[in-house]
């Protein structure tokens, strides 16, 4: 009884925010907006160095946030890998020798590959970029353990901490060393700021699918614990 | 030489937080030390540079806002940006030697404390809201994975409860910038308040306002709301907790004052305000009663916090539609206590930590006899207690007294039962964890004695608190600094 | 009425189902579900409000990249954890009264902590 009750008033919670935030936004959308950023956007978008608006935000405006962005999927990879089996990360039981799913990697994973690097590749002028790049080429890490194919270099070693870190490490090298040339963090030298994003691009996309294929890879956990401080 | 400087500042945690992932526990070690120097004196400069200069914008990438994100640099935001790095160097040296090499997760600290540090430095300059949210999570996931670091069920359990606090307290902020955005097409703080003064429509913002504070206040843990906060602190490793009680709770805290203060003329209202300050007394009084009754010892500390941080909320009611004097001290008020408040609490958790170390026990009761063993952490916790007292000369005094001129100022007299009966439940607790370390008839003959220097580190942060009080002058004077406020691009 | 004001609405409709998931479920992979639900309904709010003037914007398109991979790792962190915590403890909610979660359980679940 106390339970029904209980899931009613949440309900009703719920209920009237809903409704109160959607009045709120059918009032926002009657009136214009003070400041038109899409428009001073493209008056700009040609100093970005770069075609699509939605890179130019995330690679060159507002590069910082994607920066810090960056930086929480390595924290998430971190502590993933911290709760992972401390010896290797691969674990026969979760291999399956399915030939069918064997027969299709052979289709499916060149083709996956090849379609990552497209998307990194239209990045530039179109929808893409690295984050949709790293996502696939991630899935198809996953489908390469799940058909049992070895990737030694999962293992928590040094290698998978370079690889977690190497497209966060390269993007600020670049941050810094444009703020060491007298001008502000991130700001690129125009006439090096194409060449720049595409570098920047190109490891964030391996980083991505390495930290994206660790958090999956890292499930099984180890037994290791640590006590609480005082407790017995 | 400015440029540089925000250039190290930004640059030094992120790039510590790689080195000492690629590195192993004890060379991690070594290289935190080297970033924690260059991050002190860096901090140290900027403070001085703002101090001497007044404040500026910082256009990151070169991009003004509302097209790029621009850092505020003024006094508020280097004064919590220095308090930072002191607290922050504290809680590293002390991890350094508290927490134990051999175990193979203990790696993976560094790299997260860098990232924690991180966090809170976007978060203290930060004036693009998007950005603040990007910064909110970065400290929510590392201070998450570091109350999980190699734990137990119990651990994360708590660290589970933490993260979904956190995540649903990020959302309602990010509900609040969307529909920001929708209204001002603009995502800097600043530039939304040009627009409100000019007048914008009001009423939906308000709402959008509403439910930013709630999301902040759950991630400080603000009562009702605080119910992740105790087992969180409370069981992570000592040096964890003193970040997270110290530093952490403060960022959600920073980015609500923040909005308040320039958002509340055209958006907040007098029940709001109250209804903050409300929270906050309970907050108070609900936190020392707590604390008072907790068995264990870290949750004393704990519920200690969620009493020291229902004060911060004391800031709403003050400063809304008040005159620019009373605002002013309200928000000296809010800094100083946000300082003492850091201060002491880290030095608390650290003693905390040494106490538990040196009986084997978590428990209040399990400290008889260690006054004769440890005087000098017991000491220390002592004297950081004092602070959170608020008698004289301590920071926490200080603060307390200038809430109490804001309160009378404005003929709100209910917040002085407020202020008086906290500190008497604050000198409860911390004389109830004396009482306890003075008896007697110890069996316990086994004390374990840590190193000295895990002792000084709490003892300085403990000092640093206590003589808050008599150097709050230079301190305030520079938290008051703001550059010329030109137009809210 | 434009699409992206409707987009902006179903928004709005999303967070409130994934709140009341977030509050009444105790199984924590629902519940983190719910969590991506309300995510998701933010998300669609920020774009969609957002274009329903002046058609595309990528600035919110961008924000919301950038809030997915933010989103995303929270996800994954917060299953790692539960994986671990499934596997210690036993046990998919945080305890037998996670539904009480907004009253006091600190507290409460100090003074039954066993065998210290």
């Amino acid at each position: 009884m106390s339970r029904i009750l209980r899931s009613l008033s949440v309900a009703s919670v719920c209920l009237v925010f809903v409704a109160g935030l959607a009045f709120v936004i059918w009032e926002i959308s009657a009136v214009a907006t003070p400041v038109d950023l899409p428009a001073r956007l493209a008056e700009n978008l040609e100093r970005s160095s770069v075609e699509n608006p939605v890179t130019a935000v995330l690679l060159n405006f507002r590069s910082y946030d994607t920066l810090l962005e960056i930086g929480v999927l390595v924290i998430a990879g971190i502590a993933g890998i911290s709760v992972a089996r401390t010896s290797s990360l691969e674990d026969p039981e979760l291999r399956t020798s399915d030939e069918l799913l064997y027969a299709l990697q052979r289709w499916l994973i060149p083709l996956m590959l090849l379609l990552a690097g497209y998307l990194l590749w239209a990045g530039s002028d179109r929808p893409g970029g690295a984050f949709q790049a790293g996502a696939v080429l991630a899935a198809s890490g996953v489908l390469m353990r799940l058909g049992g194919i070895p990737m030694d270099f999962l293992r928590p070693g040094l290698m998978l901490r370079l690889g977690l870190s190497l497209g966060f490490a390269v993007f600020l090298l670049v941050a810094v060393a444009s703020a060491l040339h007298g001008g502000e963090f991130l700001a690129y030298p125009p006439e090096m700021a194409k060449t720049l994003i595409v570098v920047i691009e190109t490891v964030l996309t391996l980083s991505i699918a390495m930290v994206l294929l660790a958090l999956f890879v890292s499930a099984p956990v180890n037994n290791a614990e640590e006590p609480e401080e005082g407790g017995s | 030489m400015t440029l540089l400087l925000m250039a190290g500042l930004l640059f030094t945690p992120l790039a510590w937080a790689v080195l000492t992932l690629l590195a192993g526990f004890r060379r991690g070690r070594g290289i935190t030390w080297l970033g924690i120097v260059i991050q002190v004196l860096v901090s140290l400069a900027l403070w001085a540079v703002v101090a001497g200069e007044g404040g500026f914008q910082y256009p990151l990438g070169g991009w003004q806002a509302p097209l790029g994100i621009e850092l505020r640099v003024d006094g508020l935001a280097v004064t919590f940006v220095l308090l930072t790095a002191l607290v922050a160097a504290a809680s590293g040296l002390h991890a350094g030697f508290y927490l134990d090499p051999d175990k193979q997760w203990h790696r993976y600290f560094w790299p997260l404390f860098w990232f924690l540090w991180a966090g809170l430095n976007v978060v203290w300059l930060g004036n693009d809201l998007f950005n603040l949210y990007v910064g909110l999570e970065l400290i929510s996931l590392s201070a998450v994975g570091l109350v999980a670091l190699g734990g137990q069920a119990e651990a994360l359990r708590a660290a589970i409860r933490y993260l979904m606090a956190a995540l649903l307290g990020s959302l309602a902020y990010l509900l609040g910038v969307a529909l920001f955005y929708g209204q001002f097409g603009s995502l800097s703080l600043s530039g939304i308040a040009f627009a409100l003064s000019h007048g914008s429509a009001q009423g939906a913002a308000g709402f959008a306002l509403i439910l930013m504070l709630f999301g902040l206040a759950l991630k400080t843990a603000l009562y009702p709301m605080h119910w992740w906060l105790p087992p969180a602190h409370g069981i992570a490793r000592s040096p964890v907790s003193a970040l997270l009680s110290a530093l952490v709770v403060k960022g959600s805290f920073y980015i609500a004052a923040r909005l308040w203060l320039e958002l509340e003329a055209p958006l907040g209202s007098l029940a709001l305000a109250q209804l903050l300050g409300i929270l906050g007394s309970i907050a108070v009084f609900w936190g020392g009663w707590q604390a008072l009754r907790q068995p264990k010892l870290k949750q004393v500390v704990a519920y200690s916090s969620v009493a020291q941080i229902g004060y911060l909320f004391l800031l709403f009611p003050l400063t809304w539609n008040t005159t620019e004097a009373v605002a002013l001290q309200a928000q000296q008020a809010m800094t100083l206590q946000v300082i003492s408040h850091a201060l002491a609490k880290a030095a608390m958790f650290l003693s905390a930590g040494n106490l538990i170390l040196s009986v084997g026990s978590n428990r209040v009761n399990a400290l008889a006899g260690v006054s004769h063993f440890l005087p000098f952490s017991l000491f220390s916790f002592g004297l950081a207690g004092v602070s959170l007292m608020g008698l004289p000369p301590t920071g926490g005094f200080a603060a307390k007294w200038l809430f109490l001129q804001a309160s009378l100022a404005t003929g709100q007299w209910w917040w002085l039962v407020v202020l008086v009966g906290g500190g008497l439940l604050s000198a409860a607790y911390v004389f109830r964890v004396y009482r306890a370390s003075f008896v007697e008839d110890s069996n316990i003959d086994h004390f374990f004695h840590p190193a000295r220097r895990l002792e000084i580190i709490p003892m300085v942060l403990a000092l640093l608190s206590l003589g808050l009080g008599l150097i709050a002058e230079p301190v305030l004077s520079v938290m008051a600094l703001v550059f010329a406020n030109g137009e809210g691009t | 009425m434009t699409p992206s004001l409707l987009y902006a609405l179903a928004g709005a409709a999303l967070c409130g189902i994934g709140l009341f998931g977030f509050i009444l479920i105790s199984h924590l992979l629902r519940k983190l579900l719910a969590f991506n639900l309300m995510g998701s309904g933010v998300f669609l709010v920020l774009v969609g409000l957002a274009q329903h003037r002046s058609g595309p914007d990528p600035v919110p398109q961008a924000l919301v990249l950038t809030g997915i991979v933010v989103a995303i790792a929270a996800t994954a962190l917060a299953v790692v954890l539960i994986r671990r915590y499934y596997h210690l403890a036993g046990k998919t909610a945080l305890d037998d009264a996670a539904r009480e979660t907004l009253r006091d359980q600190g507290s409460r679940q100090v003074r039954e902590e066993p065998g210290e």
